[in-house]
């Protein structure tokens, strides 16, 4: 019974914080934003500013849900809430801390990928649905931009795999006591920001939603609740690739002096604040920069950085 | 890549700098004397109302936010019957600044005028009127002009020579 129970308090204990750490993400995205900029951002309601939150999310949901009439209704209901969905699922694998986390999955890596592939149907299918230009232009993007980024996406974290020797996302962090990952797969580290950013489709690979060039792009036709979902899912995403992250290369919940959890949540918040940064800080590439990049750089550094961390795992293994 | 890092720390360097943020309510940013705000309609040094209701201002208003009635008083001295800008309309061009002959009309620095109910935005002639002079605080229209009302005649005004008689032969 006592089982069940805590099983259920994981489970909703991670729902609600998640989606409530996804809710406060508005406003501290904002301030950083704001204090990157010489200004302070939203600091008026309540303290610190903090309940802009409250109002934004009361005036997001107030707004009128409308589907407009040239659009395909039941997929353009149905394309924000896959992304939401799968965004929480795959939190659904993070080893937050022992004995904290949903699931243990021996495939927890796998699974990661997975639902985060899963993403891109959400983003196609809302630009495909909503039956205008700049939305199908926009769905188009995020199907080729991500597409493209998961391939090395998944093949950065390989290194990781083999030198923890498993998918389990917990006996990777505990493989991490010795060493965090960050060291020795320190290119991985690098091509796994990158294609999460991408993959999560924060601001410098921000393409699919452009706001410079389409409107909104894939959500241009969005509003209300609906649109909420997508903003939620981008913000569970920047909480998930900022954990996963921390989980595969900068050693999870390990850390000295203090409980694991406090570890874990301050480098995942460090982590966030880093992407906030990139977003205050670097420019919009053009689409055919960002496919060279990804293909003509990204994988071949993934793939290398494979060939060598396999080599190097075969060269020290104790001879049979 | 290295240009991109170095423009991240850059901008996180930018933490530490000191705010542009006026913080309105509480602290307020400097007004340029000749700013272009609430309209008012001054007085006279005597306390008498300037405006002799030309039309000139309503006529230049691009908007059409001011509307008045002329009228005239015992004295033959014209001024309006009613005066009513609509602040919901002006853009604070001022125009009706440059427009008006006799210094009536004039902008203020003062725009804090919000409102909850737009017809609180329709400013009458008491709304309008202030006690003084307002920019130009020695002028006098009709104390300066050659118009005769009651109580001046031709040839009183301020600088003004007392009229030619044609009919006489006299210098």
């Amino acid at each position: 019974m006592s089982e069940i129970g805590l099983a259920l308090a994981n489970v909703f204990g991670v729902l609600v914080i998640v989606l409530a750490v996804a809710a406060l993400l508005i406003w501290v995205e904002r301030r950083l934003l704001g204090l990157w900029q010489d200004r302070y951002g939203p600091n008026r309601v309540g303290p610190f500013g903090l309940l802009q939150v409250v109002a934004d999310m009361i005036k997001i949901l107030m707004k009128e849900d409308w589907v407009p009439p040239f659009a395909d209704k039941a997929v353009l209901v149905l394309a924000p809430q896959i992304i939401a969905v799968v965004a929480l699922l795959a939190f659904a694998v993070v080893p937050i801390a022992p004995g904290i986390g949903v699931v243990n999955m021996n495939i927890g890596l796998l699974f990661f990928l997975a639902m985060s592939s899963l993403g891109v149907y959400s983003l196609a299918l809302g630009g495909w649905a909503s039956n205008s230009k700049y939305s199908l232009l926009g769905g188009f993007r995020a199907a080729a931009q991500l597409l493209s980024y998961e391939v090395f996406m998944g093949l950065s974290l390989m290194g990781v795999v083999m030198l923890a020797g498993t998918f389990d996302l917990r006996a990777i962090v505990e493989a991490q006591r010795p060493l965090w990952f960050i060291v020795p797969q320190f290119v991985g580290f690098i091509v796994f920001t990158i294609a999460g950013i991408a993959e999560m489709r924060r601001l410098p690979f921000d393409l699919p939603e452009a706001e410079a060039e389409l409107v909104a792009g894939f959500h241009t036709e969005y509003s209300g609740f609906k649109f909420g979902l997508f903003f939620v899912g981008e913000y569970i995403g920047l909480v998930l690739i900022s954990a996963m992250i921390v989980t595969l290369f900068l050693g999870g919940w390990l850390g000295p002096w203090l409980p694991p959890v406090v570890w874990f949540v301050l480098k995942t918040a460090l982590l966030i604040a880093f992407f906030i940064l990139l977003r205050a800080a670097l420019p919009r590439p053009r689409y055919d920069q960002l496919m060279a990049y990804g293909w003509k750089v990204m994988l071949p550094l993934a793939l290398v950085n494979l060939a060598v961390t396999g080599a190097i795992v075969v060269a020290r293994a104790p001879a049979h | 890549m290295w240009s991109s890092i170095r423009t991240a720390w850059t901008i996180f360097l930018h933490m530490f700098r000191r705010r542009e943020t006026i913080q309105y309510p509480e602290e307020k940013p400097y007004i340029p004397p000749r700013w272009r705000g609430r309209i008012i309609l001054s007085r006279d040094p005597d306390g008498g109302e300037r405006c002799v209701a030309c039309y000139l201002c309503a006529v230049a208003c691009p908007v059409d936010c001011i509307s008045l009635q002329a009228t005239e008083d015992e004295h033959g001295r014209r001024y309006p019957e009613f005066f009513r800008i609509n602040f919901s309309r002006c853009i604070f061009c001022g125009y009706c600044e440059e427009a008006c002959p006799t210094y009536a009309i004039q902008l203020t620095t003062d725009f804090e005028m919000g409102e909850y109910d737009r017809q609180n935005l329709v400013y009458e002639k008491e709304d309008l009127l202030i006690e003084g002079p307002g920019k130009y605080p020695e002028y006098n229209f009709y104390r300066v002009a050659g118009l005769a009302i009651g109580g001046k005649d031709k040839g009183e005004a301020e600088n003004e020579a007392p009229p030619v008689d044609l009919k006489s032969l006299l210098p």
